[in-house]
């Protein structure tokens, strides 16, 4: 027999807002979370209820972590980057400081870091970039040499150049406007920067035909593509089963995974992503229990 | 996180308990729903599942499914659709790690099985029968709202005949000291009749409700918004279908058109008032489900709101606030023939 996996512990706090702002097409929050600040790592992330008990949205919103203060001035605080889409993350984004928010994690799995101090490219679409700073300064504490690529489709939608400046080795900008940086996306500077480097890993946190590129490039350029999805999802902490996507397990058979608990950070190459087609994901043929024919 | 309220499913201001039948008394009446708690593990960080009266896990099948491809998910007006495909691992795998794990943590487990064809329930009844964590197992929730493969994919729940023969067949793998409880869909045109024919068939007990089948479209690519196309609702929007659902089941019990058994309630429940409500139509317990997806730990909450809620109307037992609502206890007491004519 088998055990289920021992599970990491997680929390459930009412965070009260500190402080909100604006910055370019996003909004940046500091919530009061003493214990998942205690206990989250870089690439983890947080699900936050909309409207209070008796809203009518009911599902939680998740959001990577952007950084967290275990002993801050008032206890421990998480940050987090939102981008308002729709109903639940405008409710969100419209929290005054003093408010409250009903928080749960921390969430999924970490950015795993290499025991070497090799060198490593961290590529950030948009305001998928959030995570990544801070796991750049943990990668610097270990000795690595950190590389960073903002992309976004305009100077607006970039998130955290100038604390990628702070945080890194060197930082390149690609913009789809030109409105700063490189024109273009950030495959058509990563092949140059992975060899110039000598990076051995990519990690990457943005849309999935960028983590689809990114994995695609590192593997081309000898270095280990860890990306950081970003599916739907229910619950956040592995019971709806909503936020799967095929990924090949180590016994080399593709499964239907919960992004959630064995995500959000997977290794590039071992998500099917001949089966995606923009953000949806179908099973494939080969998949362990896939439908047969007739369907299910 | 866990032991600090471990000594909060039984209360002794109130007597919670609930018989399920055949001796299997559970310490109260809150359970989480099939397929919106996975099988315990990843709950058991919110809260201790042996606090719950029992742990109903997601159907399971003879074999490894994967589901449906994605999205699976819309959000809806206080609620949700979800189109999962009854991904699961199998039964094997079902009783070699969940089963045991539940076990030993304490729950009692009220196991939900499925199939494509009445015989692969059988087969998957016979094989949790056989598996030696059996013991944790209070009950047998029967999920008939899936495609029959055998009646082009018409589910078991829609059709009276369908139903009582997956009930029969997986009654006969069970020994009698387990009762099964038959889990009916509220998308059929008299839900008495397909409840009838469960409990005539052999089920002890009956869940009420499944989710109502629903469909979203995505008016941006002008095509269904899930990858299943339909999907089940669920949430607090349907709460008054579970309730109405309960309501005339009951009723039918006590008019005697169908024996009385008892009745688990599900369908939106979000608070301790949303339970009781369930309870006043008629069910001696009551699952949580989507809510969880809201706050992972809704079944317990729920569990001591509902408590507080009975304590402070003075009630002293639970059982006496099953079918409340119906303004007479079950099974109907013999009425005086004066009193008759006074009505």
């Amino acid at each position: 027999m088998s055990s289920p996996p021992a599970r990491a512990r997680v929390a459930k706090e009412v965070a009260e807002v500190i402080a909100t702002r604006r910055v370019g097409a996003y909004q940046h929050l500091t919530l009061v979370s003493p214990e998942i600040a205690e206990l989250a790592r870089p690439g983890q992330f947080v699900a936050l209820a909309v409207g209070d008990e008796s809203s009518a949205t009911l599902l939680r919103r998740s959001f990577s972590i952007h950084k967290v203060s275990p002993s801050g001035t008032y206890g421990g605080t998480v940050e987090i980057v939102v981008s308002a889409v729709g109903p639940g993350t405008r409710w969100i984004v419209a929290r005054a400081p003093h408010d409250l928010v009903d928080v749960v994690g921390p969430l999924g799995k970490a950015f795993p870091v290499p025991t070497e101090p090799v060198p490593c490219v961290l590529v950030g679409g948009g305001y998928g970039s959030a995570p990544l700073f801070w796991l750049a300064s943990q990668l610097r504490e270990r000795g690595c040499h950190v590389e960073m690529v903002l992309g976004a489709a305009s100077e607006d939608r970039l998130f955290g150049v100038v604390e990628a400046r702070r945080s890194c080795d060197g930082v390149t900008v690609t913009t789809d406007d030109g409105s700063a940086g490189h024109r273009g996306w950030v495959s058509d500077v990563l092949p140059d920067l992975i060899d110039r480097t000598g990076a051995g890993v990519v990690y990457g946190c943005g849309p999935m035909g960028m983590l689809r590129s990114i994995t695609d490039i590192a593997g081309r350029h000898g270095a280990v593509a860890q990306v950081a999805v970003e599916e739907a999802m229910a619950c956040g902490v592995g019971v709806c089963m909503t936020c799967v996507m095929p990924v090949v397990g180590a016994d080399g058979q593709t499964r239907m995974v919960r992004s959630c608990v064995e995500g959000p950070v997977f290794r590039g190459d071992r998500v099917r992503w001949d089966a995606f087609d923009g953000n949806h994901a179908r099973v494939p043929d080969d998949a362990v229990g896939a439908p047969r024919t007739g369907g299910h | 996180m866990a032991d600090q309220q471990s000594d909060k499913h039984t209360d002794d201001r109130i007597d919670l308990s609930v018989d399920l039948g055949y001796g299997k008394v559970l310490p109260n009446p809150l359970m989480t729903a099939s397929g919106c708690a996975a099988n315990g593990a990843e709950l058991h960080r919110f809260f201790d599942v042996s606090q719950l009266g029992a742990f109903v896990t997601k159907s399971v099948m003879a074999d490894p499914r994967s589901g449906r491809g994605t999205p699976r998910m819309a959000e809806t007006p206080s609620g949700m659709l979800n189109s999962i495909g009854l991904q699961g691992p199998g039964i094997a795998a079902f009783v070699d790690t969940d089963l045991p794990w539940l076990a030993s943590v304490g729950a009692r487990v009220l196991p939900s099985i499925a199939g494509s064809s009445s015989t692969e329930f059988a087969h998957v009844a016979a094989t949790l029968r056989a598996s030696r964590a059996f013991a944790a197992v209070v009950g047998v929730e029967v999920n008939i709202s899936c495609p029959n493969v055998a009646n082009r994919g018409l589910v078991f729940a829609c059709d009276p005949g369908a139903s009582a023969k997956v009930i029969a067949l997986v009654r006969e793998q069970l020994p009698r000291d387990v009762p099964i409880f038959a889990k009916l869909s509220p998308d059929v045109t008299d839900i008495t009749s397909i409840a009838a024919a469960c409990v005539k068939a052999g089920a002890d007990g009956l869940t009420m409700i499944n989710t109502l089948l629903g469909m979203v479209i995505d008016t941006d690519l002008m095509r269904p918004h899930l990858g299943g196309i339909t999907g089940g609702l669920s949430g607090p929007a349907i709460r008054p279908v579970a309730v109405r659902a309960i309501w005339q089941v009951r009723q039918a019990m006590a008019e005697g058109r169908i024996p009385v058994v008892p009745i688990i309630g599900v369908g939106g429940v979000r608070t301790g008032r949303d339970a009781l409500e369930l309870v006043a139509a008629g069910a001696s317990a009551v699952q949580v489900g989507t809510a969880t997806f809201n706050d992972p730990t809704a079944p317990v909450r729920v569990l001591h709101e509902l408590t507080d809620l009975l304590v402070e109307k003075g009630y002293q037992r639970f059982s006496d606030v099953v079918g409340a609502a119906h303004g007479s206890p079950l099974p109907p007491r013999p009425v005086p023939v004066d009193e008759r004519s006074r009505a």
